[in-house]
């Protein structure tokens, strides 16, 4: 099989599991480290380079870096990533000094930017420091999109949000604040050299089942209310509440009714308990807060008496697969169950809407409505507006949100330098080798059987009593040192010299997780079945030698590989290292430039 | 520096009958140089010991003094071990077979250790026939104190300081022959695909079982001139029996299917399949076996493999007419069956 190559970034990326899978590529293994040490301002900047808000989402992120964590292959849990993030943005020290110059001198570009979610934000902080000339237009009084009017203040304080929104807008960028854009066209005319439209996805989806008309009054939009409730305009909820819908959204909706009066708070959903797109931890987050989930529920009908709303009525269903895994729920014979309540809030999903963007203006829209939009550049029809965020490819997360800001901002510099905005800046890697004597290491390599530690939360009674108490109270420094050591270096390399090694068969031997096989070529297919351990999981590589003396070949499966150092350490000749890799990620003005 | 092995295993980690995982049956972290041919012969017993699900704590480890003595540390620490002194792991073994005939017994010795100290010992554990794995991992050193020439050392190999070796050789494998061991391998610690069988082989044998296992110091003789390093074994090794052990149970299984070598029936049931990589060779042939090995030494050649097997054994035991059971179980009055039967056995001499 093909030999591999360790110092290609394209190889090393997927072995460090978390940073590959989040949309920012933030260099977890670093910052935990960092973590660990203690140094908390370094870790906070390294998080803010990639991810541009390590406060918020070290509340909030939807952390796809944790079920990618090797971690979790190797044990029931992945290190608790995200909420090692938050310990970093928590006690930090003033990082003012650390903040990149602003050009007193612009660049005589001129950006507009609609909406402030994170997404407008991440293209903010990427381009100010290049000199950029930055407008930025929000209908809202304050910056934060989402994080800030959905986001419940329990679940993010407002303080580390305005902390990490003015960090961004006090580089200067110039705020339209209670703006809001009607047309694009008009914006246009102002001659901009790039438009960023970061306006999310605002409209709530709408149950439309018999009755609904009858009782408009109790039956809210998810969305709407939890804004309406952020911005005090919604105070109480009825005692009895039904939230129909399995996401996120439903989760900050059950717990916000729990804090205005709701004591029977019941969330249904159409799908079964796994099924639901909510993240596992909000769950159980919304579970620990007394709230009972009914699956396998769907909505029939409101039921009012006298005008007023009285319950919801619901089929309950069971699910079938077809044979493409297709799935379809089928109603059952039972008869249909009927839920008292006084509030139904709906939260089914969101959608795009672009009323302010005239269709004959040259940006194309799909047939379901949407702009069309490059992956890679954010690019629409029109070369010099872009999207992104919830805007682009519909609601996802925040982290997502700044990713598609870090890359529309390398397309905006490369656009507004008449470069070809096709042309990506490349990524690059460092490999440093962590030797310090004999067998020593740089990092702590030994492998810590510790259990994920659990993050400590306020007392429920205290929790429900508040809408801006957070309920969780983030890691102390102990116990954030005692996570971080569960974190496997996923970055410090297995790094092998054919030309040295004898073929002594240390590191097969001591191996904890039966990584290495000297082996005959053969193609992929047919090494991975005749390894030292089953190698089952294709998403990871196989790391494959050129010829040793004998004429095999060394195999690696990075699957499993704990870091540990113990190949090396055991190695007579050095033919093994250990080596830490630092990927040189493309962002603008960064190597993008260079 | 890392002390200890993580516990922590590969999640899809294959189990044997026991239920024990290959993992189970390792012992501390070893302490021997990185790289030494050692580590990979205890490795080799670890699977060995494992593919033929063998109950750790009925297995007992025996050993004189050297690095090779030291590693049943790092192998089986769920069983019963005794690291005895130089040169006189038979003793001990002999006196624990004994005792306890039952156990499985792994005798670790070097080649210091055996041929030179413990030569004595040797020849009258080999005559004595007792039922163990007599493992040398020899490296033609003693590692131990530092490298000198052991007397496995080939005539003319170059010490690391470049001194060559003025006497001749012992090839334990020829005085095992000579002295009627009825099982005799030789292996390579760097080539496990051949050791494990062996290995395997070696410890179904029901009488006295000698691996010879050809074992690289990595810090005192893997040097150019040496005759032991990876490079010089690898170069000069010449199979010339591979042994496929097949367990009992797999025998009487219908899918399976002797291969084109002949096949050594073992007593416990199990199958020895042996194949010739030379025509020329009868590992049944005690005699032709020596003359194979003289030949092979005068051309350099270092012959691997299994080199003598014979099936029908007698074991220390059956020569001393042992009662069945092993003499730790017996209890009090019958292992001291009183004056009475002390005067009749007197009264039988008068
Ligand atoms: C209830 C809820 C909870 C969530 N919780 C999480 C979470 O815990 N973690 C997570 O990662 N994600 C969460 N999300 C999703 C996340 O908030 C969004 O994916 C993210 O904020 C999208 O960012 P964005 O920059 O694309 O747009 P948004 O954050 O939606 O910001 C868009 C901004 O544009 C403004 N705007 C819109 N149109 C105009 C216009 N015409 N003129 C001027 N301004 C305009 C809006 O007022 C808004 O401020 C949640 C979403 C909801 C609804
Ligand atoms: C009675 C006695 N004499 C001498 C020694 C010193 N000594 C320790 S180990 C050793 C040689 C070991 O050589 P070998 O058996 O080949 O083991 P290796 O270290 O090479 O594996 C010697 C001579 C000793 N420990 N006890
Ligand atoms: S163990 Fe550490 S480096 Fe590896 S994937 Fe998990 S968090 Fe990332
Ligand atoms: S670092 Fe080396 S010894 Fe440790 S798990 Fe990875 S390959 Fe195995
Ligand atoms: S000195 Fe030689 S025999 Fe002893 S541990 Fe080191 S390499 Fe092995
Ligand atoms: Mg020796």
């Amino acid at each position: 099989m093909k030999r591999s190559d360790i110092r290609d970034p394209d190889y090393i990326q997927k072995v460090v599991d978390c940073q590959h899978a989040c949309p920012a590529h933030t260099n977890v293994p670093e910052y935990i480290r960092l973590i660990a040490a203690e140094r908390y301002s370094d870790a906070y900047m390294l998080n803010w380079h990639s991810n541009v808000f390590p406060g918020v989402l070290g509340r909030t992120c939807d952390r796809p870096c944790e079920p990618a964590c090797r971690r979790g292959r190797v044990e029931e849990k992945p290190v608790a990533i995200c909420r090692l993030k938050r310990v970093a943005a928590d006690n930090k020290g003033d990082i003012g000094q650390r903040m990149p110059e602003i050009p007193k001198k612009k660049n005589g570009k001129r950006i507009a930017l609609i909406g402030a979610g994170p997404a407008s934000l991440a293209v903010a902080r990427d381009l100010m420091p290049l000199g950029y000339d930055i407008e930025l237009y929000e209908r809202e009084r304050r910056g934060g999109g989402f994080m800030r009017v959905q986001i419940p203040s329990f679940r993010l304080p407002a303080e580390v949000l305005d902390e990490e929104v003015d960090q961004i807008l006090n580089m200067g960028v110039k705020t339209h604040f209670g703006t809001e854009i009607t047309s694009l066209a008009a914006l246009l005319e102002e001659g901009f050299d790039a438009i960023f439209i970061g306006t999310g996805a605002p409209r709530g989806n709408w149950l439309d089942v018999a009755g609904a008309e009858a009782v408009a009054d109790n039956v809210h939009v998810g969305i709407d209310w939890l804004s309406s409730v952020h911005f005090g305009h919604t105070e109480k909820v009825g005692k009895r509440v039904v939230v129909i819908g399995g996401g996120n959204t439903a989760m900050d909706c059950c717990r916000t009714a729990r804090r205005l009066g709701g004591e029977e708070v019941t969330i249904t959903v159409r799908s079964g308990f796994e099924e639901m797109k909510a993240s596992e931890w909000e769950k159980e987050d919304a579970m620990a807060e007394g709230i009972p989930f009914l699956n396998y529920h769907q909505p029939l009908e409101y039921l009012s008496e006298n005008g007023k709303l009285v319950g919801m009525k619901f089929q309950k269903v069971r699910a079938e697969y077809d044979d493409n895994g297709r799935r379809k729920l089928i109603a059952t014979d039972e008869v249909p169950v009927t839920v008292a309540c006084d509030d139904v809030l709906v939260a089914i999903g969101q959608s795009n809407a672009f009323p302010w963007i005239e269709r004959d203006i040259g940006i194309d829209f799909d047939d379901r409505d949407m702009p069309i939009v490059d992956e890679l550049t954010h690019q629409s029809s029109l070369p010099n507006v872009f999207f992104g965020g919830d805007a682009a490819f519909g609601p996802k997360n925040i982290i997502t949100a700044v990713a598609h800001g870090h890359a529309a901002a390398i397309s905006i510099d490369l656009h507004c330098s008449s470069q070809d905005i096709r042309e990506r800046p490349v990524k690059g890697v460092n490999l440093i080798s962590q030797k310090m004597g004999l067998h020593d290491w740089s990092y702590s390599n030994a492998y810590d059987g510790l259990q994920r530690r659990i993050v400590p939360q306020v007392e429920l009674k205290a929790a429900l009593s508040s809408m801006s108490l957070e309920v969780e109270k983030g890691f102390d420094a102990e116990q954030a040192y005692e996570e971080a050591r569960r974190c496997l270096n996923c970055d410090v390399q297995t790094v092998f010299t054919e030309k040295l090694c004898i073929e002594c068969d240390a590191c097969v031997d001591i191996c904890p997780t039966d990584c290495i096989t000297f082996i005959e070529d053969a193609p992929e297919e047919l090494l991975r079945q005749s390894l030292m351990a089953p190698s089952t999981n294709l998403a990871q590589d196989l790391f494959v030698s050129s010829e040793v003396k004998t004429g095999r070949v060394m195999v690696k499966d990075e699957d499993v590989c704990l870091h540990c150092g113990l190949c090396a350490e055991r190695c007579p000749t050095s033919a093994w290292d250990m080596q830490k890799s630092i990927l040189k990620l493309p962002q603008a003005g960064g190597i993008c430039r260079t | 520096m890392s002390y200890i092995k993580p516990k922590v295993t590969h999640p899809a980690i294959a189990k044997n009958e026991l239920g024990f995982t290959r993992r189970d049956y390792e012992g501390s972290i070893s302490t021997l140089c990185a790289g030494c041919g050692h580590d990979s012969i205890s490795a080799a017993l670890i699977q060995a010991c494992y593919e033929l699900d063998l109950p750790p704590h009925r297995i007992a480890k025996i050993s004189g003094i050297g690095c090779s003595s030291k590693t049943p540390t790092y192998f089986l620490g769920a069983s019963h071990g005794f690291n005895s002194v130089h040169g006189r792991m038979p003793s001990v073994v002999t006196g624990a077979n004994i005792a306890n005939k039952d156990l499985v017994y792994i005798g670790v010795s070097g080649d210091g250790d055996t041929a030179s100290i413990g030569f004595g010992q040797f020849s009258h554990i080999v005559r004595r026939r007792l039922n163990m794995l007599y493992m040398v991992e020899n490296n033609g050193v003693y590692g131990l104190t530092k490298g000198q020439f052991s007397a496995t050392a080939d005539f003319g190999s170059a010490s690391k300081g470049g001194v060559p070796n003025p006497f001749d050789q012992i090839d334990l494998i020829q005085m095992a022959l000579q002295l009627g061991a009825t099982y005799v391998a030789r292996g390579f610690s760097g080539d496990k695909k051949q050791l494990v069988p062996l290995i395997k082989g070696a410890l179904s044998h029901p009488g006295f079982a000698m691996i010879d296992c050809i074992s690289p110091c990595v810090t005192f003789n893997n040097h150019e001139g040496s005759t032991r390093s990876y490079e010089y074994v690898r170069e000069h090794d010449v199979p010339v029996v591979t042994a496929d052990y097949v367990p009992y149970a797999k025998t009487i299984r219908v899918d399976y299917e002797p291969g084109t070598g002949t096949q050594v029936k073992m007593h416990d049931g199990s199958v020895l399949n042996l194949h010739k990589l030379d025509e020329d060779y009868d590992p049944y042939d005690r005699k032709k076996a020596i003359n194979y090995l003289l030949d092979c030494q005068e051309q350099g050649k270092i012959a691997t493999g299994m080199l003598y097997v014979n099936p029908d054994v007698t074991d220390f035991h059956d020569i001393m007419k042992t009662v069945d059971e092993p003499l730790s179980s017996l209890n009090y009055d019958r292992l001291n069956p009183g004056v009475e039967a002390l005067e009749s056995i007197n009264a039988s001499f008068r």
